[in-house]
């Protein structure tokens, strides 16, 4: 195939792609922006495989084919309340690819580069390694970590960031005895500047608290656009280095968005300075709001439902967990059918990836038109008669507004407070992830439906029939 | 103290100025005691043992009380009733009775005029007008009703169908709003037009469709009130209501400027104009009537259009007019002491509006208070050309230092770029920081609810590293680097695979 056709074919796949975040923009272009994509990515294939120096078509379809299928059945089977697992696992797959595809251009004895060119070409491959590696480990470790198979506790190594920075210097120093012309033992430095890099993965992404693997999710997305688009670099390919650039962006802003709505720069949140703050706790503990929390039974709640006009529902990554979302919209369709208003509000980090919450209200059936944003809401619950808080906490501390002291102050919360009445559902009075307290728990206006969200949930569908049955 | 309330005597009145209900307030909020007149309730259906029972007297002669309440002013025999020291509080329009105000001036009574309040927030809850008002505009439209010969809302039947009743209604005030909430829930088609602009978004809440003319002049005189428009205004206005009056079958007229006959604004041919069975409705008939051919107090026929011309819209709705009228003078009341602090402070804003005589003193008009100065004129900006600002600008503000800052470190970076990197790198680089800017626009317009999917997304896009797989799998040379590169293979179809559907699936479940 004529070069110029294939740049071309790159062309409108990088289009297409553009095309395909573009259609994201509301949902009801949702579903033909990815089909955008998908023709995009058939494109470039197809239009791959017609590249002059293509040759093993066995060996490449063999790992297509093998490949898809794999893709098919995760896709398939995982549930919603996974998700960020699954973006993990496929972040550390690109973050793979890099590295192999790297480490395998170095070995091919490729174009005959001289001088600056060589040294750049050099520095592509080590850069796209680099990224590619940390990436990898990075993802893996946030895997396991979303996954409950490490603990969601941060690992904090004395000395961290000289750490952080010996090993970030050492990547850098390597590169000068790799980067010249004919350089002997190119390829051990190689292998061991992917050591360390994936070494840094592991470390940068241990240290990071729970609450805040959102933003690290949404940072490896980031990682990962930048892996692909060295390798783009590397391999003087365009349409490699446009998505790229496309993924890239999109992870930076979606961490962007996060850190601004937990109030962090992200430094503070790459470099833990957040999951470290239960050490400053013992400084004279200001925060702790003492007082009486008033307890609520399923029958009362529902008398209190009875009369209630407008009801905002604020859940949080427990009704995930819980897997309470089928109750909630059953509890949400009776009160609709009955004529009250029910909205959902949503916080920016609720959940566990940006925009989590949605995707568990959409597979539950909820309408996307009465699940609202932060902004949109924040100013309405002053006329609400009711605010049902589902497994959330932080998102919707006073604390974060009053409180100083507080580790969360400064973070945009959602003002569920200043509605008539609060019922907070949760199993017990434990803190959320940032360790701080709620005094929303000890407001007059709050009640405490303590328990399991799911059993609460269909405990008070059942009483809410049993009501309108009588 | 004692307040008295008389039984009204004006001619087709059915109010009355207290119900039991306030009454009750009146006794144990307030501390008054209360006697009211044998049967002044009576037509309003608030009997005489209702009031007996909530503990207040009922006598045949309440003119001695120390406060008179009432709805009207007071005619004939009454006035010989007060004396030196009564107060008396009621409607007065003390511009039209001149008159009744030199009788009582002379009696040296204390008369504070209820019409005469002023339009300001705190005085919401007693002002008479508005409530009066809300009251005579849902009126209007149930006499129309009753006059009209179709359905309002559209009906489908069987045995056929029939279009909602248009209705217009001029004037969106108080009265001229409850008449479009009324109109519209009866499911009838409402238009509306005003001369101020700013009720435009009230008449829209209503469900009315707001009437709007290519000039620019706004009618707000103050006070809540319109005020008298230019000729060339109302010649654009006339024209609209003649184009208007083709296809309406409904007409509610509420323009009264207050203390001048009501403008005419439907002249004799736009009655001529509209369809046989058509209804006009004159909410200004008190004052002339805002139709030429209104005949006020009475209901006409001309041109086969019916003309209403009722003078006693609020009487119509007695009980509930009573409760409003009498729940404001509570709160008058109030805000005047109530027995244990009465006075009549000259001090107080809404008093000093309110006072025509104090112990027969003439004190009105009130002093002409400075208004607020107008609140500064807002330029409209050009909202297209803010929104596309706004969409360039980075949503995140930065310090000037920060930016300039920021564009020499950039400067910089892509003057070591040109001057030392290969012809190659360079267009790469070129595609590759436009590739950024596009990402970073396009990404900032997608939905918050879609962030998930835009993940999985991007992750399935980002498998297009397959191309550099395919591309090394078949270096052919060297063993190690293709068998490598058929991983690289495997691992970004997974993701291509995974996220595509995934995505899809998730897509699939958003739904309205």
């Amino acid at each position: 195939m004529e070069s110029s056709v294939l740049t071309v074919a790159y062309l409108a796949a990088g289009i297409l792609f553009i095309l395909s975040l573009g259609g994201l923009a509301t949902q009801q272009t949702a579903r033909r922006g990815n089909a955008f994509g998908v023709i995009g990515m058939i494109i470039a294939i197809g239009a791959t495989l017609f590249h002059p120096r293509v040759e093993a078509f066995a060996l490449t379809g063999g790992a297509v084919v093998l490949g898809s299928v794999i893709g098919a059945a995760l896709a398939a089977r995982v549930a919603m309340t996974a998700m960020p697992q699954l973006v993990a696992m496929l972040h550390s797959f690109v973050g793979l690819a890099a590295v192999l595809v790297g480490i395998s251009t170095y070995l091919e004895p490729g174009k005959d580069l001289v001088g600056a060119e060589h040294i750049v070409h050099q520095l592509e491959i080590w850069l796209d390694v680099a990224i590619g590696a940390v990436t990898f480990t990075g993802s893996i470790i946030a895997w396991a970590k979303l996954r409950g198979s490490l603990s969601g506790k941060p690992l904090l190594l004395p000395g961290r960031h000289l750490l952080n920075l010996g090993v970030v210097l050492a990547i850098f120093a390597l590169a000068v005895p790799f980067a010249p012309l004919h350089a002997p033992h190119g390829m051990a430095y190689l292998l061991t500047m992917t050591v360390l890099a994936c070494l840094l993965g592991v470390h940068l992404v241990m240290a990071i608290g729970g609450a805040d693997m959102p933003v690290v999710v949404s940072l490896l997305n980031s990682y990962s656009g930048w892996a692909a688009a060295a390798a783009g670099f590397m391999l003087g390919n365009d349409l490699l280095i446009i998505t790229g650039a496309l993924v890239g962006s999109s992870g930076a802003i979606l961490s962007y968005i996060m850190c601004k709505a937990m109030n962090r720069s992200i430094w503070n949140v790459v470099f833990g300075g957040f999951g470290a703050t239960p050490a400053k706790a013992p400084s004279g503990e200001p925060a702790a709001p003492q007082g009486e929390v008033s307890p609520i039974e399923v029958d009362e709640l529902a008398e209190a439902l009875e009369d209630a006009e407008s009801i905002v529902i604020v859940p949080g990554y427990g009704m995930a967990v819980a897997r309470a979302q089928n109750a909630v919209q059953d509890f949400t369709r009776l009160c609709q059918e009955q004529g009250k208003t029910v909205r959902f509000a949503i916080h920016p980090v609720a959940g566990r990836l940006p925009g989590h919450m949605n995707v568990l209200l959409a597979e539950a059936g909820v309408s996307y038109e009465c699940v609202l944003e932060m902004d949109e809401i924040n100013d309405d619950f002053s006329d609400t008669d009711i605010v049902l808080v589902i497994g959330a906490n932080d998102i919707c501390n006073p604390g974060a507004e009053t409180d100083t002291s507080s580790a969360i102050y400064g973070m945009p919360v959602l003002k569920v407070w200043e509605a008539t009445t609060t019922v907070v559902l949760k199993r017990g009075m434990g803190s959320g992830y940032a360790g701080v307290q709620n005094p929303l728990f000890f407001h007059d206006n709050n009640r405490m439906y303590f328990g399991d969200a799911r059993a609460t949930m269909e405990a008070l569908v059942t009483a809410l029939r049993g009501k309108k049955a009588a | 103290m004692k307040v008295g309330i008389p039984r009204e005597c004006a001619a087709g009145e059915r109010r009355v100025a207290a119900t039991p209900e306030s009454v009750t307030k009146l006794q144990k909020k307030l501390g008054f005691e209360v006697m009211i007149e044998k049967g002044a309730g009576e037509s309003a259906a608030f009997p005489d043992a209702a009031y007996e029972a909530v503990g207040a007297e009922v006598v045949d002669d309440v003119w001695g009380a120390d406060i008179v309440l009432k709805v009207n002013p007071v005619q004939g025999d009454e006035i010989e009733k007060l004396d030196a020291g009564q107060v008396l509080i009621s409607l007065v329009s003390p511009a039209e009775n001149t008159e009744l105000i030199e009788a009582l001036a002379a009696r040296k009574v204390t008369l504070i005029a209820l019409d005469q309040i002023p339009r300001i927030s705190r005085a919401q809850k007693m002002d008479v007008l508005s409530s009066m008002a809300n009251i005579a505009g849902y009126r209007a439209i149930v006499e129309a009703a009753q006059n009209y010969g179709g359905f309002f809302g559209m009906q489908m039947t069987a045995a056929g169908k029939t279009p909602p009743a248009r209705v217009l209604v001029i004037g969106a005030g108080v009265a001229g709003l409850a008449a479009i909430a009324a109109a519209r829930s009866m499911g009838a088609d409402v238009r509306a037009f005003d001369t101020r602009p700013a009720v435009k978004d009230q008449v829209k809440s209503l469900g009315g469709k707001f009437l709007e003319l290519e000039f620019e002049e706004s009618g707000d005189g103050g006070g809540g009130y319109a005020k008298v428009m230019s000729k060339e205004f109302i010649d654009a206005e006339m024209a609209l209501f003649r184009e208007q009056a083709k296809e309406i079958d409904i007409v509610v007229t509420t323009a009264l400027i207050p203390g001048r006959k009501a403008p005419i604004l439907w002249t004799a041919d736009m009655v001529e104009t509209m369809k046989p069975g058509g209804v006009v409705v004159d909410l200004a008939a008190r004052n002339g009537g805002n139709c030429e051919l209104t005949e006020p107090g009475e209901v006409v026929k001309a041109h086969g259009v019916t003309l209403i011309g009722h003078t006693d819209m609020t009487s119509r709705l007695p009980t509930v007019a009573s409760k409003f009228f009498s729940q404001n003078l509570v709160h008058l009341l109030d805000d005047m002491g109530g027995a244990m602090n009465w006075r009549v402070d000259l001090e107080d804003e809404v008093v000093r509006g309110a006072i025509v005589l104090n112990e027969g003193e003439l004190l009105w008009p009130p002093p002409k208070r400075e208004p607020p100065p107008p609140p500064p004129k807002v330029e409209e900006p050009e909202p297209v050309v803010v929104a596309e600002a706004a969409a360039v600008a980075e949503p995140k503000e930065d310090s000037g230092a920060g930016t300039i800052g920021a564009m020499l470190v950039a400067a910089v970076l892509f003057g070591l770029v040109g001057a030392y990197a290969p012809r190659e790198f360079v267009q790469h680089f070129t595609v590759f920081m436009l590739a950024c800017f596009i990402g970073w626009q396009v990404v900032w317009n997608v939905a918050h609810a879609l962030h998930t999917p835009l993940m999985s997304v991007t992750n399935a896009i980002s498998g297009i590293i397959i191309v550099g797989g395919i591309l090394q799998a078949s270096s052919g040379e060297t063993n190690t680097a293709a068998i490598l590169g058929a991983i690289a293979i495997l691992v970004a179809t997974i993701n291509i695979a995974g996220g595509f559907l995934v995505t899809q699936r998730m897509l699939a479940m958003f739904r309205r």
